[in-house]
């Protein structure tokens, strides 16, 4: 199989995603979209990797994952105390940086 | 005996020191201090005096370095004392008059409480008026100038609390500070042309003058006639003068007779080296002079207040002086005898009218005088003696000192003589008038007395002996200052080396000049007494001329001075306090705003919507790579 | 290695301002006081310093003496180097013998306002009030002491966090709209100074580009020897962002506008601080950075700058004179002032500049005795308006007579310590510029003009409503005004010593720009005959 189609595919996952951050407002569902834009760039990054037959695209890949788990685990402690407090999953209701 | 000369300042200024900052302690004892300090240093003169008789002509003028004040690579000022033939007469009148003024205030100021303080600002006068005719340079002298105007500004001042003393001492101060910056630039003038600033060598290089500079001099001689028309109350800076009448009595004496006024006599006389040089400056000179005799004295005739009548007085004699020294060599000596009468009869007849004014519960118009001379003998005598003096009558000091200068005034030759000579014979004619309407006004006629502000009524009385001695004393001088001056030329011979001197060439014979100013003489008395004397004085003033309303005025000069100067300049101020606040700070301010409104719209992006941010990044990250793309496409 | 002078008489203020702000907070009024004796010790220390260091400074000897260095950034040439001259001595000593005086005057200045049931508030804000003084005559001194441009620029801009504490924090008026005033005041002093030092920032990387060394000393000698050469108009661009900078601080006309904002709305103390020390700092650097860094494009813009000083002076007389506000009035007064100095300087004549170095420590004195005499008297009352005031002389005549003297400073009256510099300066720019030189001699009648009618409106007359109470001079305050006075009076009359010390210097510095005095015109005529 053509390997550029994983790139397609990459593609697409990484548009899903974009979109759903830019349109939804639940916090989680936000939250998910972010992890699929992550892993669409790790589906890109180990189609390159096979593509140009090195190593390096893999080697980042594990690195993005390492980061993800870490975002995961502060965005959601964020997001759980922001639902405590405001009793609300909604982005749009945590505007107190605005002037 | 040359290191007294220090002495002779500083004996009043350590008067001066102690009355100002020894505090109440002193108050009892401060009026004696202050006159003792004022004697000793008359005393120092008087020792200096004989001994600079002692020697012989060429070895009379003595100097005596102190110490180097600013020395800046070549502008090198020193203080340093000169003491000449002319120094010294004007240490003998300064201290010699202004001691016996010292005295006078004793009894004058017996009831003022701040009594202590009024003696520390004599003592000041007299030391700045000293350093002023003792310095051997521009600079030093610049410093006796403007002390003598802080001086004066004290004294005239002196009564704080009335709003028209504050006014009068800050008007004096303005004047004479307009005045001093003619001294400054023509000390600047001499140092950019002479490259010094001290006598000797500034008149030394004066006198070998060449084509080149002679304009350089004859702008210094004009900033220097600046400068005394500043001092001396000469027109057009006179306008101080007659308001300085709100200081205490003794004070316009010593103003008018001993210090300040004087003070531009002797700078011209002083500066005779860069005087002779430049004719315009000259010019200058004898026109100022003239025309002030003549304003002082139509001003003088107006007054109802017995002080600005003697005011416009001074400033008329003044004139005299001012115009003998503008006219050179033949001038200088009889421009510094009379100064030294006028001293004497000056400072009499205004410790007279202290006399009377003391008598009459502080009354000042002379309309509400009269029938004095039975209730203030001594007065009426020793102001008699004054008069005559003033007014010229043979043989009392004024007829030998003032006849000396119209008859310099005719010699100065040609048109102008004759002008000059006619200008001073018009005077003396004026001042006869005005001194008789003063003299029928205050000691004659019938009773005119009012009662005061708080219902007094007045009970004339004579002085007290402390008051009346030196009275006395300034009339022995007044009557017999012109004999001994003129006998033998005395006077001339005595001053002469210094100044120079010169015969004129009258146009007449001497002797028909006196004959014509007897005449006029006689002429202003008899006017004045068909005016005064025969006739009652009305208690209100007659509505009067044009010319006597605008004399009563001082002749528009304050209007003058008011419309132009006061007026425009506080509009001046206005308009630019306007421009600070909506010109500059307007400008910085809208710039802020400016800045303040743009940032305000361009915060309008930070909504606090997540997905809007995330949506600029979006663009953000798509216009990069887009850039990149499209830069790699053209490579 | 020799004891660091310098860097001790610049550290002391420095430590004293941490120590002050460290100390414990007050518990009652004598403990407030006792904190208070702390930052007074040490600016009598600094004096102690100052005073051994000018006695240690030879007259004539090597331009910069007691140097010190230490490279601090050599990559880009930047060392820790200190050195004085005549002009920075002196200038260290006033800078030095003021501050004590400043904080005696302003003993209770930043005490807290005590409520109506008189109990005692606890805070640090007096002796922060003290430490920030003590901070910003650190950074004064270092300023006057730097030899490398770059050290001066971050010490020329650090002051003005202190002073803008001390401009906004500390003011007398306290409540709403006043206190939306003082801090207009202070971010405006802090703006119009940022973006003088902006400017300045940009001339001194381009200096750098140019030069490779920030060090005054090797630059002034390269420039001496050819080895440096800048291009003329790299030249005049580098000097006009420098004199920005310093034409903010001095101020110079039309850059002017922040000093009566800041002196208006600060404490008589603060005030006192800003134009008699702070300032200081901008007139000196044209002195020592401007005329020496930039000879070339010195002569080429000094006519230029004589105008904007002879409209300074006449401008900010006038201006004085149209005042309702004693502080701003003295504000006003001071533009006057600062004209005169930078005159001086860019007359570019040695009469004009030791008349500008003296002028700067007589101006710093006589606007110290002046203005806080003034305080003393709008302490007593709580208001700085000159109507409020009328017949003081009657009820407090000390107070009136120390004020009259310190006026009469300020109009340069003979005998007292300015006439000498004002008439140096105008003499030394009549030399060069006779016109000039007359037009500045007005501003001596517009000085008297604006003195005796604040002194007419406030002393004399009768005493007006509410001026009943107006009490003399207390003790404390005799004590800051008598040496004050003293200081003027030894000034006017025996100035040699101070002059000593500055002439060498000044003569150094034109020797630098290339330009000598003119010579009398007489030896010329003479000679040209002869």
């Amino acid at each position: 199989m053509n390997p550029v189609n994983y790139l397609y595919l990459a593609a697409l996952l990484f548009t899903i995603g974009a979109v759903g951050v830019l349109v939804r407002r639940n916090a989680i569902v936000l939250f998910m979209c972010v992890e699929l834009m992550l892993n669409a760039c790790n589906l890109a990054l180990v189609t390159f990797s096979r593509l140009h037959g090195n190593l390096d695209g893999q080697i980042i890949a594990f690195f993005t994952m390492v980061v993800a788990a870490a975002e995961v685990v502060v965005g959601l402690a964020i997001i759980v105390s922001v639902f405590r407090t405001r009793h609300s999953a909604s982005v749009d209701d945590t505007n107190l940086m605005k002037l | 005996m040359d290191n007294l000369i220090p002495v002779l300042v500083a004996v009043p200024l350590l008067g001066a020191a102690l009355l100002l900052c020894g505090g109440r302690r002193l108050d009892r004892v401060g009026h004696l201090l202050g006159t003792f300090l004022a004697f000793a240093s008359f005393g120092v003169g008087l020792a200096l005096f004989f001994s600079m008789l002692g020697r012989s002509v060429d070895q009379r003028p003595i100097h005596d370095h102190l110490f180097t004040w600013i020395p800046v690579n070549g502008f090198q000022a020193e203080v340093g004392f000169q003491l000449d033939q002319l120094s010294m007469t004007f240490v003998l009148l300064i201290t010699g008059v202004g001691s016996l003024i010292h005295l006078y205030s004793i009894g004058y100021m017996a009831h003022d409480e701040k009594r202590r303080r009024f003696f520390g600002y004599l003592n000041l006068f007299l030391a700045a008026m000293l350093l002023l005719v003792l310095a051997d340079n521009y600079l030093l002298l610049y410093v006796g100038w403007e002390g003598v105007g802080l001086a004066s500004y004290l004294l005239i001042g002196f009564w704080q609390h009335k709003p028209s003393a504050a006014t009068a001492a800050k008007k004096a101060f303005l004047v004479n500070r307009v005045g001093d910056v003619g001294l400054s630039i023509a000390v600047m003038l001499m140092f950019t042309t002479f490259g010094t600033f001290a006598f000797t060598p500034v008149f030394a290089d004066a006198s070998k003058a060449t084509q080149a500079t002679q304009a350089t001099l004859t702008g210094i001689g004009l900033m220097l006639l600046l400068a005394a028309c500043g001092k001396s109350a000469q027109v057009p800076l006179q306008s101080w003068l007659g308001d300085a009448m709100e200081g205490p009595t003794p004070v316009s004496a010593l103003i008018h007779a001993a210090t300040m006024v004087t003070a531009g006599v002797y700078l011209i006389t002083r500066s005779s080296a860069i005087f002779n040089q430049a004719p315009t400056a000259q010019l200058a000179t004898v026109v100022v002079g003239a025309v002030t005799l003549l304003f002082g004295a139509i001003v003088g005739c107006a007054k109802d207040d017995i002080k600005k009548a003697l005011a416009g007085s001074t400033m008329s004699q003044i004139g005299y002086m001012v115009l003998a020294a503008g006219l050179g060599p033949i001038g200088y000596v009889f421009a510094i005898m009379h100064l030294v009468t006028h001293g004497f009869f000056k400072a009499g007849l205004f410790l007279g009218a202290g006399s009377v004014m003391h008598g009459m519960n502080d009354e000042v118009d002379m309309r509400k005088y009269g029938g004095l001379a039975k209730y203030m003998k001594w007065t009426t005598v020793t102001f008699g003696l004054g008069y005559l003096a003033i007014i010229g009558v043979p043989p009392f000091s004024g007829f030998y000192t003032k006849d000396k200068i119209i008859e310099a005034a005719f010699g100065h030759g040609g048109t102008e003589g004759w002008i000059l000579g006619t200008c001073a014979v018009i005077g003396a004619a004026v001042t006869a008038f005005y001194m008789t309407r003063v003299m029928l006004m205050t000691f004659f006629g019938e009773k005119r007395w009012a009662d005061d502000a708080d219902g007094h009524q007045p009970h004339p009385h004579e002085s007290p002996k402390i008051m009346v001695i030196p009275m006395v004393l300034l009339a022995v001088g007044s009557v017999a200052g012109g004999f001994l001056f003129n006998w033998n030329d005395s006077f001339v011979r005595w001053l002469s080396p210094v100044t120079g001197v010169a015969e004129g060439n009258p146009p007449l014979n001497p002797t028909v000049i006196q004959i014509l100013t007897g005449v006029v003489l006689v002429l202003g008395v008899a006017v004045a007494w068909m005016m005064y004397g025969r006739r009652p004085v009305p208690a209100t003033p007659p509505l009067g001329s044009l010319l006597t309303r605008a004399a009563r005025r001082d002749l528009l000069q304050d209007d003058f001075n008011h419309v132009v100067l006061v007026s425009g300049g506080s509009h001046l101020t206005r308009f630019l306090v306007y421009l600070e606040g909506k010109g500059l700070d307007g400008l910085v301010n809208g710039i802020a705003a400016l800045v303040g409104g743009t940032s305000g719209r361009v915060r309008k992006i930070q909504n606090g919507y997540v997905r809007s941010y995330a949506l600029s990044m979006f663009g953000g990250a798509l216009v990069l790579a887009v850039t990149t793309l499209l830069m790699r496409a053209v490579a | 290695m020799s004891f660091p002078l310098l860097t001790v008489t610049a550290a002391l203020p420095a430590v004293g301002a941490i120590l002050t702000a460290a100390l414990p907070a007050a518990t009652d009024t004598r403990s407030r006081d006792r904190n208070k004796v702390v930052p007074l010790a040490f600016s009598l220390a600094t004096l102690v310093l100052a005073c051994v260091a000018t006695a240690r400074f030879t007259p004539g000897g090597p331009r910069f003496q007691l140097t010190e260095y230490h490279s601090w950034i050599s990559q880009f040439g930047i060392g820790y180097s200190l050195g004085v001259d005549g002009i920075a001595v002196v200038l260290v000593l006033l800078t030095a013998v003021l501050v004590p005086f400043v904080m005696l005057a302003s003993w209770h200045d930043a005490d807290p306002v005590v409520d109506d049931r008189g109990t005692f508030e606890r805070n640090r804000r007096t002796q922060g009030f003290f430490a920030l003084i003590l901070a910003v005559e650190a950074m004064v001194v270092i300023s006057f002491e730097a030899t490398d441009v770059f050290l001066f620029y971050v010490f020329f801009e650090a002051m003005l966090i202190p002073m803008y504490f001390l401009i906004g924090g500390f003011g007398d008026r306290t409540k709403g709209e006043d206190a939306k005033q003082r801090s207009y005041a202070a971010v405006k002093f802090l703006l119009y100074n940022l973006l003088g030092g902006l400017v300045m920032l940009a001339a001194v990387i381009g200096l750098y580009t140019r030069a490779h060394t920030f060090d005054l000393v090797s630059i002034t000698t390269a420039l001496q020897n050819g080895s440096l050469h800048f291009p003329p108009v790299v030249e005049n661009a580098l000097f006009l962002g420098f004199m920005f900078a310093f034409a903010v601080k001095a101020p110079l006309w039309p850059l002017h506008t922040w000093l009566p904002n800041a002196m208006g709305e600060a404490t008589a103390g603060v005030a006192v601080l800003i134009t008699a020390v702070v300032d200081k700092v901008g007139t000196y650097a044209m002195l020592r950075f401007c005329l020496n860094l930039f000879p070339e494009a010195s002569k080429t813009f000094a006519p230029a700058i004589l105008v904007l000083s002879v409209i300074s002076i006449l401008y900010g007389a006038l201006l004085a004179v149209g005042q309702k506000d004693i502080k701003r009035l003295v504000a006003y007064a001071s533009i006057s002032h600062f004209g005169f100095i930078i005159l001086g300087i860019f007359a570019l004549t040695s009469q004009g500049q030791s008349g500008a170095a003296l002028y700067m420590v007589n101006h710093g004195v006589s606007t110290a005795a002046w203005l806080l005499v003034a305080g003393f008297l709008m302490s007593r009352r709580g208001s700085r308006l000159i109507a409020d005031y009328g017949g003081v002389q009657k009820v407090a005549p000390v107070l009136a007579g120390t004020f009259l003297v310190g006026g009469l400073a300020i109009l340069s009256l003979p005998g007292l310590g300015p006439f000498v510099s004002e008439f140096l300066v105008l003499v030394g720019t009549f030399e060069r510029y006779p016109a000039l030189g007359i037009v500045a001699t007005a501003g001596i009648v517009l000085a008297a003009l604006y003195v005796l009618v604040l002194y007419q409106r406030t002393m004399t007359g009768p005493v007006k409503a509410g001026n009943e109470g107006v009490k003399d001079l207390k003790a404390r305050e005799l004590v800051v005004v008598a040496p004050l006075i003293a200081m003027l009076l030894v000034l006017g009359i025996y100035p040699k010593p101070i002059a000593d010390i500055v002439n060498p210097s000044v003569n150094q510095t034109l020797s630098q720009v290339g330009r000598t005095d003119p010579a009398p015109h007489v030896v010329n005529a003479i000679g040209g005959g002869q």
